[in-house]
């Protein structure tokens, strides 16, 4: 195996998760990151990678399962019109090779093999411990490119103006489903929150309703969130909901309804109503507190 | 402009997934059905653009005959039309779905100023029929996108990222596809929906070809099967969460 991994950056933990992906194939692996002086430009840097991979006869191309190495990654195998494994859990060479993928956000697995070569997949965040990476070569963008590989690049950056905790850096996230019930009966989750220095999440159900903004949604089309505790309240526990929590160390429900999903991947449970316990709990913290 | 948008069906799939006896798909027995919420923002995004600009919206899927029924659902929030490449209802790898996509957009009298897609298949998530889409038809594309505004006959779009925003600018006509939160769906309208039922659909049936990521089998992910510690009923549990609370740190 001539394994060509694509890095974000040395620094980049789904970057160094990729290359002892890749030192998993057994054989040689370099890790190659590209000059973003430019700018992002994923066709382009795809193009790069192939040329890259051809001049050195690689036989697997692979990146993280990041929002840019699955890009980059896609267009690598459209170029070489190859079939591509997005966000696998665990690869094994061979022919055909083998992959463990990713699907429904976290929820299902799928084995599969890949009729193609060079063997190209991403790997999925976190399915692998990271190690830092000792070698990374970073390379110009190619010179030849085609106009369709210059069409596409990032043109400007627009700096976020963030007040207050951010909901996938925080380290207490209380989050609110259609249990709370309305846009107005947030202001008891904003309370808690802000005891506790956390971040507000919500439900689908709850963006759907026009109640908070998509930025708070946690879950499969929302944010992956990776607090110390995520709180649950009236929040029934969907698949797509739990995709974005796995990362959470421990999680509290707050249900009255006891068979309800979220129980099953809870530590902690309160059955209630959350329009009782949420605010009990925010008047005992003040309690405690002396304030 | 003349929009196309991609969506596929999908399962509901609710608090627990259940997979077939041979584990070769969920089961759906007592399920609803839907699209990806990428998708289904890209479907209110095309009607939106068709509103302010003109033109016509039509929504594609490749699926089984029971697909229509999401084709209709977004008609119903004010597509135009459908096309409908009817399957078995067993699933078309991703090179096979561009394959198909591209020969229908090649089929038409018209090209399209936009194709839009979701971020990636809500159950297969595969990142990748839309940059084999652009690829094969020529065609720019830009992934993962939050904002989209035409300028003259350009497209500016934004994508979040977690320093803010990036922005791409990117001539038409071209693929873009786009995330949850880029707007907020309208509901479907009773007359939306009588008038839904009217639109017209173009189904034909493509061939599937052999695929090249080929599923083996589905599995379920090891749960940890952690069993709750109920700290109480009501109000009442309220000492015992902030007990909780003070031990891991969090105050
Ligand atoms: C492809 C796809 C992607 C999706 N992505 C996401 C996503 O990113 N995030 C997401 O959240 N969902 C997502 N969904 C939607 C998901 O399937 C669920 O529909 C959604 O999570 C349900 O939200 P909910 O739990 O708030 O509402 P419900 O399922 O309606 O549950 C409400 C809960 O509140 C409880 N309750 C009621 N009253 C009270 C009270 N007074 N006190 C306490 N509890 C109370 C009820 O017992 C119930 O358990 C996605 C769906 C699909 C198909
Ligand atoms: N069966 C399908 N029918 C129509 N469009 C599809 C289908 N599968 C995937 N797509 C489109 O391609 C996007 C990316 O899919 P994927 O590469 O599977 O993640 C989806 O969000 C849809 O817009």
């Amino acid at each position: 195996m001539r394994t060509l991994v694509f890095v974000e950056d040395a620094s980049d933990e789904l970057s160094q998760q990729a290359v002892v992906m890749a030192k998993g194939l057994g054989g040689d692996v370099a890790a190659v990151a590209i000059d973003p002086s430019g700018g992002y430009a994923p066709a382009a840097w795809a193009q790069t990678l192939v040329e890259i991979a051809q001049s050195r006869g690689a036989t697997a191309i692979t990146a993280p399962g990041s929002e840019r190495g699955n890009e980059i990654l896609a267009h690598v195998a459209a170029k070489l019109d190859q079939p591509m494994a997005a966000n696998c859990v665990s690869v094994a060479g061979g022919d055909p090779a083998t992959v463990t993928r990713v699907r429904w956000g976290g929820s299902l697995l799928e084995e599969a093999r890949l009729l193609g070569s060079p063997l190209l997949y991403t790997s999925a965040a976190h399915a692998i411990a990271a190690e830092p990476i000792s070698d990374v070569e970073t390379v110009p963008v190619t010179s030849a490119l085609s106009e369709l590989d210059q069409a596409v690049r990032v043109v400007e950056q627009v700096p976020a103006s963030t007040s207050g905790v951010s909901l996938t850096d925080a380290d207490v996230v209380v989050s609110g489903g259609r249990g709370v019930g309305s846009a107005e009966g947030f202001s008891i989750i904003e309370e808690l929150a802000e005891l506790l220095g956390g971040a507000v999440g919500c439900s689908r159900a709850v963006t759907s309703a026009g109640w908070r903004p998509h930025s708070d949604q946690v879950g499969q089309t929302g944010s992956k969130v990776s607090p110390e505790i995520y709180i649950a309240c009236g929040i029934s526990g969907a698949t797509q909901h739990m995709a974005g929590v796995k990362g959470a160390k421990r999680l509290l429900a707050i249900n009255p309804d006891g068979e309800a999903s979220i129980f099953a991947g809870a530590d902690y449970a309160v059955i209630g109503d959350l329009h009782e316990v949420v605010p009990a709990i925010s008047a005992e913290i003040r309690k405690v507190k002396g304030t | 402009m003349n929009i196309l948008v991609c969506v596929k069906r999908v399962p509901l799939t609710g608090g627990k997934i259940v997979l077939t006896e041979d584990a070769q798909a969920i089961q759906t027995r007592h399920l609803g059905f839907t699209v990806s919420p990428h998708e289904e923002c890209g479907a209110e995004e095309a009607v939106r653009l068709v509103e302010q600009h003109g033109g016509t919206s039509t929504a594609l899927t490749i699926g089984p005959p029971e697909a229509e029924e999401q084709l209709r659902d977004l008609m119903a929030i004010g597509v135009d039309q459908g096309i409908h490449l009817v399957t078995d209802g067993s699933e078309w790898d991703p090179q096979a779905t561009g394959a198909a996509i591209v020969a229908a957009v090649r089929a038409q009298p018209e090209p399209y100023d936009l194709i839009l897609f979701g971020n990636e298949s809500a159950d297969s998530g595969n990142f990748q029929v839309q940059v084999r889409v652009a690829q094969a038809l020529g065609l720019p594309v830009v992934n993962g996108i939050k904002a989209i505004s035409l300028e003259g006959s350009s497209l500016r779009c934004e994508q979040e990222t977690s320093a803010g925003r990036d922005v791409y600018t990117v001539p038409t006509p071209a693929v873009v596809s786009v995330k949850e939160g880029i707007n907020l769906p309208r509901y479907p309208s009773v007359p939306g929906r009588m008038r839904a039922k009217r639109k017209p659909i173009e189904a034909s049936q493509p061939a599937k070809p052999q695929a090249r990521l080929a599923m083996v089998r589905l599995v379920l992910p090891e749960t940890s099967n952690k069993q709750a510690e109920v700290l109480g009923h009501g109000a009442e549990a309220a000492p015992a969460v902030v007990e909780i609370l003070q031990s891991i740190g969090v105050m």
